[in-house]
C-alpha cells in the first residue's frame, strides 16, 4: 500500500469505529427515556458480553492439533486461581501472561 | 481539585495500564516488524483506539488495499461497542462536554472498568470516569510508542505476549462473576459463543453470537426481572 492508501484505510478504521461507539446515544438522545426493554439489556449485557469477549480469545485455539489447546487453559486456570487467592490484578495479569509467554516459547 | 479527582481514578486503572501497555507493546512490534514506521502505529492508537480491531488492522494493512474490506471488517468486530453504548446511555447522561471523548474512548477495558467502578464519597463522578478513560488511552498510546520504537531498534521473542487481553478479559469476567448472584448473563455469554464458534467458525461467530446473546436475553427478561424482584 502507498501511504495515502494505509491513511485512508486508517481513516475509514477510526470513522467506522467512532460510529459503533457513538451510535446508542444518536438513536437515545438524552431528553428521550431510555425504554425499560433497553434499560434492561443495558444491565444484563455487560456479563454475558465479557462471557463472549473471553471465548473470543480463544477463537485461534485449536484442540485437534499440537499442544491441544494446553499452554491456554494452564495459563488462564492460573489466572483464575490467582484472582481468586489475591484479588491483586498486577499479580494475575502480569502472572499470567509471563507465565504463558514461557509455555508456549519454551515448554511447548 | 481535578488533581484529586484524578488521583482518585488512577488506582483503578492500574490493571488496566499492565494489559494495555503489555497489547500496545505487542501491537507496536507488530505493526513494525510488517514494515511499517511506528508513526502509523501511533497514530492508530491515537486515533482508533480499539485493542482487537488495531491487531485486525494489521492484517488489512499487509493486504491489499480496499475501503470496503477495511469498514466491514471494522463494523464486525466492533459491533459490540454498540453495546457497550447501550448500556452507557444513563452513566453518561452527567458527562456533558466532556461526552463526546467518552463515547470515543469508550474502548472494552474502559467500558468494563465503568462498569464496575464506583467514585469514592465526594467525588465528581463525571471527571472521576473521563479521567479513567483518558489513562486508559495514555496506556494504549505509551504500549504502542514503546512497542514500535523499540520493536524498530531491537529484536526479541514476543511470542505469546498477546495472552495479556485474555488475562485480562478473565479477571474482569472473575470480577464480574463476584459481584452478583445472578450468573445466567455471564452463562449465556459463555455457552452462546462457544456453540456459535463451533457451528459458525472464527470469521463469523462474534456476528451470530451477538444476536444469539440478544435473543436469549430478550426471551428471558421476565424470567431475570422475577428473579431479582425475589432477591
Amino acid at each position: 500500500m502507498t501511504n495515502l492508501q494505509i491513511f485512508l484505510t486508517v481513516a475509514v478504521i477510526t470513522g467506522v469505529t467512532i460510529l459503533t461507539r457513538v451510535l446508542p446515544f444518536l438513536v437515545f438522545p438524552e431528553n428521550k427515556e431510555t425504554p425499560e426493554f433497553v434499560a434492561y439489556l443495558g444491565k444484563v449485557l455487560p456479563f454475558s458480553i465479557m462471557g463472549m469477549l473471553v471465548v473470543y480469545c480463544f477463537k485461534s485455539v485449536s484442540l485437534s492439533a499440537w499442544p491441544y489447546g494446553f499452554p491456554e487453559l494452564i495459563a488462564s486456570v492460573s489466572v483464575v486461581l490467582v484472582h481468586k487467592w489475591k484479588h491483586n490484578l498486577l499479580l494475575s495479569i502480569g502472572g499470567g501472561t509471563v507465565l504463558y509467554m514461557i509455555l508456549v516459547q519454551v515448554v511447548f | 481539585m481535578k488533581r484529586k479527582i484524578w488521583k482518585a481514578a488512577v488506582p483503578y486503572t492500574i490493571p488496566v495500564c499492565m494489559g494495555y501497555i503489555f497489547l500496545g507493546i505487542a501491537f507496536g512490534v507488530l505493526m513494525v516488524s510488517r514494515g511499517f514506521h511506528p508513526g502509523w502505529a501511533i497514530l492508530m492508537s491515537v486515533c482508533v483506539f480499539a485493542g482487537s480491531m488495531q491487531f485486525v488492522a494489521v492484517d488489512l494493512l499487509s493486504g491489499p488495499f480496499s475501503l470496503l474490506t477495511a469498514g466491514l471488517m471494522t463494523l464486525m468486530v466492533n459491533a459490540r461497542h454498540i453495546f457497550y453504548g447501550l448500556s452507557m446511555l444513563d452513566r453518561f447522561k452527567i458527562c456533558g462536554k466532556l461526552k463526546p471523548y467518552m463515547m470515543f474512548s469508550l474502548s472494552d477495558e474502559t467500558y468494563s472498568l465503568l462498569c464496575s467502578t464506583e467514585p469514592p464519597e465526594g467525588i465528581d463522578k463525571k471527571w472521576f470516569m473521563f479521567f479513567i478513560a483518558v489513562m486508559d488511552q495514555l496506556y494504549w498510546i505509551a504500549g504502542t510508542a514503546i512497542g514500535s520504537l523499540a520493536g524498530s531498534l531491537i529484536t526479541f521473542d514476543s511470542t505469546g505476549i498477546d495472552f495479556a487481553m485474555t488475562a485480562l478479559f478473565i479477571v474482569i469476567f472473575v470480577e464480574q462473576w463476584e459481584s452478583t448472584k445472578n450468573h445466567i448473563p455471564a452463562l449465556l455469554g459463555l455457552a452462546v459463543t462457544v456453540v456459535c464458534l463451533l457451528i459458525f467458525g472464527s470469521e463469523w461467530f462474534v456476528i451470530a453470537s451477538m444476536a444469539g446473546i440478544f435473543v436469549t436475553l430478550s426471551l428471558l427478561r421476565r424470567h431475570m426481572v422475577k428473579k431479582e424482584a425475589v432477591q
